[in-house]
């Protein structure tokens, strides 16, 4: 007989036993939905927050405050010392003149600020630099170098008042640090769904062997390979990977629709909708194989430990 | 064994060298059997329930293994055969059993080309072979019928053809006649005789001495698990 007509054979055979029991198998299907939507979900919201972070660590600099009598010969000469750095990738200089307007046209509608600047004989403001690094893993070398006696080298000695970073980079590692714990928790909820998936799965396929214990006695009787007997019951189990990811992927398109106006705004970046479409190839794909992998070794297992042939 | 009883062996289709199986809880089920059959014998393993018949049959199908001894399937030691050489043994022996084991939701001709499909055929030897076992077996009428739409004798023939639609060298029947009433126990003891002279080995276990009376073929007499008697055209003495 030909492999082509065999595996005709075999699939006829599971899809034969996926309809047969068809309150068995909707059980197994949802759970494996749940399991997969879950999935699913942590992965958006993960993608979302990483999203989220890599904009703000975009957006996030290193500020050096300089002292007011600090000269600008000095801040031009420590400007060329960090713009002659590698990890730095731009160096925004403003003056103390600047950084007065800037002030005052942030505070130009309260008047009693405006007014304790008028009553100032001098700039209270120093200047400052913004320096952006090439990557966002730099900031901290820049920021050491800042604080440490190399800029006094470069002749910027006791002009620098105050480096900013330290503050950016707690919101920035708590951020990470709650990113890194929802990753945690995702692994693990995925997990504990994916071993109650599975032990559905192969419970389902225990309940179809059982069912079908009168055809697997022929067979055996008329020497059926065991390829033959084991097949259709494996892709039972492929099956209903393959079914549930389907509804899954159905699933997310309504919701992220749904979601897609408050996602953007929360997470800051591209809505759920958006990340939906951007990404469905790579959802389809990782769902898919989570799906067959998931019902695939389940009913392998249950199948090699009940199907003794 | 000697020189001439090894050649007998080679030529034979099964032979038992002193098989015992002994179940746990030291329940002997059989004892010290040693006989073999030729190709185209109709054998008739005779005895009491209890006898050892089914485990006898059960030896020859590997599906248990014996204590001590060895079942040779065509010079094969049978138990010693991996799982997937016992598939391609089971596929050279038909089996009958008094429950018909017929797929209730299948019909006459979707029961045989299960069987068919099972033992790897290829469909168009499928849409051949059906036709003609049901022929062969009287129940051409019924190919569309489900076994729930036929009598005990009819459910009985539909089994035999499942059994030897795919040409086995040893149709093994396990008390093929004991659900049925005496017409048809004729009837289904005729396609047996019938498939027996087509050349297929017929290895029939009953305790109906009618059935063996009639078929004046030999007999084999088991009891308490010992083979009795080995008649050449024996009946049925117990």
């Amino acid at each position: 007989m030909s492999f082509f007509e065999n595996s005709q054979r075999i699939i006829r055979a599971g899809f034969t036993s996926f309809w047969r029991n068809k309150f068995i198998t909707a059980s197994a299907i949802l759970i494996m939905t749940v399991t997969l939507f879950i999935m699913g979900s942590l992965l958006f919201i993960g993608a979302m927050l990483d999203t989220s972070l890599e904009q703000i660590s975009e957006k996030v600099d290193i500020n050096v405050y300089f002292t007011t009598d600090a000269r600008e010969s000095d801040i031009l000469s420590l400007q060329s010392a960090l713009e002659s750095r590698d990890d730095v990738a731009a160096v925004e200089y403003v003056s103390q003149q600047e950084a007065l307007d800037n002030f005052r046209s942030a505070n130009r509608d309260d008047d009693l600020i405006i007014q304790a600047l008028e009553e100032l004989q001098e700039n209270p403001l120093g200047a400052y630099f913004n320096v952006q690094a090439t990557d966002s893993q730099y900031y901290e070398d820049i920021a050491n170098y800042l604080q440490s006696d190399a800029p006094v080298v470069a002749g910027s000695q006791n002009i620098i008042d105050r480096v900013n970073f330290q503050q950016n980079r707690d919101a920035i590692e708590r951020l990470t640090s709650i990113i890194q714990s929802l990753d945690t928790f995702s692994f693990l909820v995925i997990i504990v769904f994916a071993l109650i998936a599975a032990l559905i799965v192969f419970n389902t396929i225990r309940l179809a062997i059982f069912s079908s214990r009168d055809e697997i006695s022929v067979m055996e009787l008329m020497g059926a390979s065991r390829g033959y007997v084991r097949g259709p019951f494996v892709l039972e189990g492929v099956m209903y990977g393959i079914v549930s990811a389907l509804i899954t992927l159905l699933l997310f398109y309504p919701i992220s629709l749904w979601g897609e106006d408050t996602t953007s705004t929360f997470f800051g970046g591209e809505g759920s909708f958006t990340y939906f479409l951007n990404n469905f190839g790579e959802l389809f794909v990782i769902l898919m194989i989570t799906g067959i992998a998931l019902g695939g070794i389940s009913s392998y297992i249950a199948v090699r430990k009940y199907l003794d042939i | 064994m000697n020189r001439e009883s090894k050649k007998s062996v080679r030529s034979s289709l099964i032979h038992f060298d002193n098989v015992s199986k002994v179940y746990l809880g030291n329940s002997v089920a059989v004892e010290d059997i040693n006989f073999t059959i030729e190709p185209s014998e109709f054998v008739s393993i005779v005895g009491h329930s209890g006898a050892g018949k089914t485990t006898l049959l059960k030896l020859l199908l590997a599906e248990v293994h014996p204590s001590s001894g060895n079942v040779l399937f065509e010079s094969t030691i049978v138990h010693k055969l991996p799982k997937y050489e016992r598939t391609k043994l089971r596929r050279r022996i038909g089996m009958v059993f008094q429950d018909f084991r017929l797929l209730s939701h299948k019909t006459a001709y979707e029961n045989i080309s299960f069987a068919m499909e099972a033992a790897g055929r290829e469909d168009d030897e499928i849409e051949v072979d059906v036709p003609y076992v049901l022929d062969l077996v009287g129940l051409r009428e019924k190919t569309w019928h489900f076994p729930t739409e036929l009598s005990g004798g009819e459910k009985q023939r539909l089994a035999i053809a499942r059994a030897i639609v795919n040409q086995p060298d040893v149709v093994v029947a396990d008390e093929p006649t004991g659900n049925l009433d005496p017409v048809n126990t004729y009837e289904v003891m005729q396609i047996l005789k019938k498939i027996n002279n087509l050349g297929t080995t017929v290895l029939l276990s009953t305790h109906d001495k009618g059935v063996v009376d009639i078929l004046e073929n030999r007999v084999l007499t088991m009891k308490n698990g010992r083979i009795i008697r080995d008649d050449e055209t024996g009946s049925y003495h117990l």
